[in-house]
């Protein structure tokens, strides 16, 4: 191994990664997370919603600052757009995922990024919405994620981050597969 | 009921090495334990080869080529080396291979439990018990078709079927199909259910898509000479999830070139992604078809690259390199599926198999299920096991890859029963003895 490595510097702690990894394949109750938003309505369609506590590792645990996020609609709903859609958060989710786990894979592979961009569209129909139509689904009708991705690696070997980090994806499951939701009201 | 407990309960013998199961793993255990004139006995619940008569379907041939089959001491003689054998030819194959080995084979005898006992286990059969000193688990890797929860929602009037039930068309009733995974076992009754007229959707999860034959020679031909088979599971990066990996999607046979999703596709079939859910009798699916398509893709195009590569390092005489079409996936592949309304009146479970070590009762499994072992010395002194999956090399589970492992872990047996003050409590607990000179 008398060979110069070059390491890519793309930010990413993959040590620690693969660390907590073997941690959690002895300890596996340590791994049962649980992540919280707490919202509240503000008037109109203008809900704020905050987040800073989650359970992990088995304890509570808090990000080093609480998050603040506003949704709202657009003018042209009638509203007075004082944030993004929650649709457009379920974007800005997938975005940060998938651009995540493509900056993992990337350091794991010894890849070195150097600019990773997405574009995303996700067409609806809102017939479904506004109960026009009951066949129209209230969601998108699919989502388009387009990266440019500038790397010091092949094009399969592009592809392959893409893809592997889609595999590994909590929101792009999250979207692609059903969940329960549970909705309580004042218990 | 009472003379079956009394065979239960009745000594059968002592022995050093009990082998339990008579198919080609349990035989070439028996071989190098013949060789090394070590006393053991094989236990066989049915006759040599069980499985291969019982649990397999009519069309099933082997997904190695026939040149390709060997066991310890012997191999193919017959005049079509680049043919598959059908299951009664492997049969004969095995059968001949235990006349040939002259193995102590112990038919009709079933393992109901297997206990650890002082300087030892008690193996009780139905046939009466044994005391040995070792274990070979040669069992098989596919002895239970696995199913997944889901199965449960499905509606009473549609019909479930796994590959091990499963013989020929004439068993599944007039209708759709919805085949669920598309590795070697789905899409081959896939492709049959086809051809008997049968609508079929395929739900495809994660798969590995290699061709037949690639650059002139069969695929299994490059697998060997690159060396990829060969690679030693100590030496595979992950090998926990190696091991699960589902088997490629193979036939054997040359009729067809690809047996993939873009062959079963352009036959008629439905492809949807994986079956995540049961909701109201109809089946759900998740969005990330197009993305195990793209990984299964990469994955054999990095594959060819090896091969290709090898190729031209040893230059080899051989056909032009070849890439194949992408898999093709429609712009919006069903996300649910009516099973009445789409007249679905079978389901096909083919999602992978799993050994049955429900007579084990000995520690040795983990939370999954899954045996411990260190390259086939199980976590218990003087348990081994044989023919799982990338159990000590890629090729642990095929059957000209029986031999490597078998001749390693039986010299290990042997080592193992030759070492003076043979006693559990050397070993500390939770410590396998195999850590000490496994690596052969």
């Amino acid at each position: 191994m008398s060979d110069v490595q070059v390491t890519a510097k793309n930010g990413v702690n993959v040590e620690a990664l693969l660390g907590a990894r073997e941690a959690l394949t002895e300890a596996p109750e340590a791994a049962k997370f649980v992540w919280r938003a707490e919202s509240e309505w503000q008037g109109g369609t203008h809900t704020q919603s905050n987040i800073e506590g989650f359970f992990g590792l088995g304890e509570e645990q808090n990000h080093v600052r609480e998050f603040s996020h506003d949704t709202d609609h657009p003018e042209i709903f009638a509203s007075e757009d004082k944030g993004s859609t929650p649709v457009e958060f379920v974007l800005v989710g997938l975005a940060g995922c998938l651009t995540a786990g493509i900056a993992s894979v990337a350091q794991n592979r010894n890849i070195q990024l150097n600019s990773v961009k997405a574009t995303i569209e996700a067409p609806m129909d809102i017939q479904g919405i506004l109960g026009i139509d009951g066949d129209v689904r209230n969601g998108f009708d699919s989502i388009k994620v387009k990266y440019v991705i500038d790397a010091d690696a092949t094009e399969e070997e592009i592809a392959a981050l893409v893809a592997q980090s889609q595999k590994r994806s909590a929101v792009f499951d999250i979207i692609t597969n059903p969940t329960n939701v549970n909705v309580e009201v004042n218990k | 009921m009472i003379t079956r407990i009394i065979d239960r309960v009745r000594f059968a013998g002592t022995t050093d090495v009990v082998v339990i199961g008579a198919g080609h793993a349990g035989l070439a255990a028996s071989y190098f334990l013949n060789e090394q004139s070590i006393d053991h006995v094989v236990l066989e619940r049915g006759e040599v080869a069980n499985s291969w008569r019982n649990e397999r379907w009519d069309s099933l041939k082997l997904l190695t080529p026939n040149w390709q089959s060997r066991l310890p001491g012997f191999s193919y003689s017959g005049d079509d080396p680049d043919g598959f054998m059908s299951m009664p030819e492997v049969i004969n194959f095995i059968e001949d291979y235990a006349r040939f080995s002259g193995a102590p084979v112990r038919t009709q005898t079933t393992v109901m439990s297997v206990s650890k006992v002082s300087d030892g286990y008690r193996v009780v059969t139905d046939k009466g018990t044994w005391k040995t000193k070792a274990v070979v688990l040669a069992s098989g890797a596919c002895n239970t078709a696995s199913v997944p929860k889901v199965a449960q929602s499905v509606p009473s009037h549609v019909a479930q079927l796994t590959p091990p039930d499963y013989r020929n068309p004439e068993q599944v009733e007039e209708g759709g199909v919805l085949v669920v995974g598309a590795s070697a076992s789905g899409l081959q009754l896939a492709d049959e259910l086809q051809r008997a007229g049968h609508d079929v959707t395929i739900a495809a999860g994660e798969h590995v898509r290699i061709p037949r034959m690639y650059r002139g020679h069969d695929i299994q031909f490059w697998m060997d000479r690159t060396g990829i088979m060969n690679e030693r599971y100590d030496e595979i990066d992950d090998i926990v999830r190696a091991r699960g990996l589902p088997s490629p999607q193979l036939v054997g046979s040359h009729e067809v070139g690809l047996l993939d999703i873009n062959y079963l596709a352009s036959n008629g079939a439905k492809i949807t992604g994986r079956l995540m859910g049961m909701n109201n009798g109809a089946a759900q699916f998740s969005g990330s078809l197009r993305n195990v398509c793209a990984l299964a893709d990469l994955k054999m195009n990095r594959l060819l690259d090896a091969i290709d590569q090898w190729v031209l390092r040893n230059s080899v005489l051989c056909d032009a390199p070849q890439r194949f079409d992408a898999t093709e996936i429609d712009e919006s592949p069903a996300l649910t599926l009516d099973l009445d309304g789409q007249n679905i009146r079978t389901i096909v479970w083919a999602i992978g198999y799993r050994p049955d070590y429900s007579w084990l009762d000995v520690p040795v499994l983990d939370r999954k299920g899954r045996l411990t072992h260190d390259g086939g010395v199980v976590d218990a002194p003087g348990m081994y096991v044989l023919g799982l999956p990338m159990m000590r090399r890629r090729k642990s589970s095929f059957i000209h890859g029986i031999e490597d492992d078998a001749r390693e872990l039986m010299s290990h047996l042997a080592s193992y029963l030759h070492r003076p003050n043979r006693r559990d409590d050397q070993y500390e607990v939770g410590q396998n003895p195999a850590h000490v000179n496994v690596a052969a």
